[in-house]
């Protein structure tokens, strides 16, 4: 075992999978000799060589398209966009194309694509470079998206995600890339996708969410113990397709939820989770699920990021709503 | 005599052979090509230097700026200084400047109180509002979309008859977007007055030129749209006033739009969040390049002519620093961004219900 921040543990997971599978490429912008402007390639291109991890011209489209066309021929490409903002560029490829080759060549052909990106904000980036897009992924049906919260789920998940035979789109927090070190075993391991875990255990309260969120929720979660309340912290890690299963399982036994999401409250994965708890448990609930979010404005300008951006502030206060309604 | 077997190799061969690259000025600052000489009056070629000088003292100021955590967001200028002002000063008021990131001495030099854009880089909204009768959008983000926006611009121009023309700028790396052709096509095919400039300084980040194209030009990209291109030295400020002179021409009169390619180079790192230029550059590639230096180049020549001196440049050094002093000081004045301003600036119309409401949240929560 090893110490490791989530940008090491993601590195990892692609050196594991290079080394297992001489299928997988790994390309983007700057991800050869610069080793990503984020380093999450570091040194893979020398390991690997540039047949295997290779800079592409500036073009996201062009990458999508790439990504596509070399899983026709047989590879598993692991591109990289780099930073989510610019998914628009390649929005076509992921949810135009790639998303629905499986299904409109009746299981001819497949899409064994894993796209990383980096997302989220707190990092006072210029605009385009901070967002939560994580819900349009997450409404193509056809992809799966992940999103990991600590370097040991990143790994397992990357790799997941790499072995999957769909596309999945694997989103990673700027704000977690280097946050903290957690020990990560050294060789292979998958962490299954489309399950949640739970990360903290609770009796009065559920919280739902992903990505940054978890750690607001969980600084939230010991707030609210001080005053009493145990509050269990469920952690999607997959958000599409949910894990159904485990959110209804906590609130059946809580009566109470909240859901947390970064993205905006008109834009993420949060009313979906509110949809299927009271489809699902609506007899089990103590109080209405709500939802903290950030306001349905574009991403903040970095001036205002701070009080933009959902905090466990915002979530102790929303979940005491719930809590004593 | 034997039929010419045919060979497409050789046709692009010769296409490509034919860009040189135009030059005025050379290294030395010595007039190579008189007969191209622009028509600039001697106090002309003094404010072009005064604002190739200025504009270096900017880029410095603002890189040390950054690192006191006083400016946001960064993109380094020096070594481009030819490029980009000597291309802005061709223009005229009624001319639309679209830029990318690293372009903003075009855009205050087209208009921007420099104040604001240092609120652009510091991520206030205040930087991106543009003053009345300044033909400029905020600097773009994304690469290349510039270039599809200046083509409908430049359609609005033509269809309003007005006598402008639409210029935007982007990198050697810009140029493998899907935007940049769909951009050159679209401008081609109306013949709208456009002036499209890839500013090639060697790198797209890391990732150097000879990755984005095989292509031994990338101004010759303009011949598929079938529009006139262009590959100039970038580092000479006299072959760029030129070449963008003569495009404006061009585009007024109805002639079309015109790619230019400026061979040029960026000194320092790609922006000043993190990146470190001596993990993909080598020190003899700067050298190299600082030896091009377009400041050092027009100096000499102006200093020939007996146009400049170092008290002159003195001057114009004082000047930029207090300059850029004031703006910092008028930024520094703006106030703090709220959270209820960016929900009042999400439309035009009136504020739907979702965000009136969290007006009501944003505004209780900035009262305390």
């Amino acid at each position: 075992m090893a110490q490791m921040t989530m940008i090491q543990a993601i590195t990892d997971a692609l050196r594991c999978e290079l080394k297992d599978d001489e299928n997988v490429l790994v390309f983007g912008e700057d991800v050869g000799v610069n080793g990503g402007v984020f380093r999450a390639t570091e040194g893979l291109q020398k390991e690997f060589g540039k047949e295997r991890v290779f800079d592409t011209p500036l073009a996201e489209s062009g990458i999508g398209g790439l990504a596509v066309g070399l899983s026709l021929t047989g590879f598993r490409p692991v591109p990289e966009i780099q930073f989510f903002g610019f998914v628009f560029e390649v929005m076509d490829s992921i949810a135009g194309q790639m998303s629905r080759t499986h299904y409109r060549t009746g299981g001819t052909y497949n899409m064994p694509v894993t796209i990383r990106s980096p997302f989220g904000g707190g990092v006072h980036t210029p605009e385009m470079h901070s967002d939560s897009l994580e819900g349009l992924m997450a409404q193509t049906p056809g992809l799966k998206v992940v999103v990991p919260s600590t370097p040991y789920d990143a790994k397992g998940l990357l790799i997941s995600a790499i072995r999957d035979n769909d596309p999945v789109v694997f989103l990673e927090h700027l704000k977690l890339y280097r946050s903290f070190r957690e020990e990560v075993p050294e060789e292979s391991y998958t962490i299954e996708l489309g399950k949640a875990d739970v990360k903290r255990e609770g009796t009065d309260l559920t919280i739902v969410t992903y990505g940054l969120m978890v750690h607001e929720s969980l600084k939230a979660a010991e707030e609210l113990e001080k005053e009493g309340y145990s509050v269990e912290v469920i952690d999607l890690r997959t958000i599409q397709p949910l894990d159904i299963e485990t959110i209804i399982a906590s609130v059946e036994k809580t009566g109470r939820a909240i859901v947390v999401q970064e993205a905006q409250k008109q834009a993420g994965i949060a009313a979906n989770v509110v949809a299927e708890i009271t489809e699902r448990a609506i007899l089990s609930l103590e109080a209405p699920v709500l939802r903290v979010a950030a306001p349905d404005t574009v991403y903040a300008f970095p001036q205002a990021e701070g009080v933009w951006l959902p905090n466990f502030k915002d979530v102790v206060e929303t979940a005491k709503k719930v809590l004593t309604f | 005599m034997g039929k010419k077997k045919f060979d497409p190799t050789v046709t692009l061969r010769e296409i490509e052979d034919k860009f040189e690259m135009f030059q005025i000025l050379n290294e030395e600052g010595e007039v190579i090509n008189p007969s191209e000489m622009p028509d600039l009056s001697d106090d002309e070629l003094v404010e072009l230097m005064s604002r190739m000088v200025y504009v270096r003292i900017l880029d410095q100021r603002s890189i040390s700026l950054n690192r006191q955590g006083r400016l946001g967001f960064y993109a380094p200028t020096a070594g481009q200084e030819a490029s980009q002002l000597a291309s802005q000063y061709a223009l005229e008021k009624e001319d639309w400047i679209l830029p990318g990131y690293r372009d903003v001495p075009q855009i205050v030099m087209h208009g921007l109180p420099l104040w604001k854009a240092f609120l652009f880089s510091r991520g206030h909204f205040i930087g991106n509002q543009i003053p009345e009768g300044v033909n400029v959008y905020p600097p773009q983000i994304i690469i290349g979309a510039q270039y599809i926006q200046a083509a409908g611009v430049a359609l609005g121009l033509q269809k309003r008859g007005t006598k402008g023309v639409a210029v935007t700028y982007t990198g050697d790396g810009g140029s493998s977007q899907g935007d940049f052709y769909e951009g050159i096509t679209f401008a081609g095919a109306a013949q709208s007055p456009a002036i499209f400039f890839i500013q090639n300084n060697q790198f797209a980040i890391s990732t150097p030129r000879s990755v984005q194209s095989v292509g031994k030009t990338l101004a010759q990209k303009g011949i598929a749209a079938g529009i006139p291109s262009v590959l100039v030295d970038g580092m000479d400020a006299l072959a760029v006033y030129k070449v963008t002179k003569d495009a404006r021409e061009r585009a007024i009169n109805g002639g079309g739009p015109t790619l230019i390619e400026t061979m040029t180079y960026r000194y320092g790192p790609h922006t000043m969040a993190g990146d470190d230029p001596t993990r993909y550059r080598t020190g003899d590639l700067d050298n190299e390049w600082a030896a091009k230096d377009p400041i050092v180049r027009f100096r000499k020549f102006l200093e020939e002519k007996g146009l400049w001196s170092k008290e002159k440049e003195e001057e114009v050094i004082e000047r930029a620093k207090e300059e850029i002093k004031e703006a910092i000081k008028k930024a520094d004045q703006a106030p703090k961004q709220k959270v209820s301003e960016l929900i009042e600036n999400m439309y035009r119309g009136e504020l739907p219900v979702n965000l009136q409401e969290q007006l009501a949240i944003y505004k209780e929560k900035e009262s305390k």
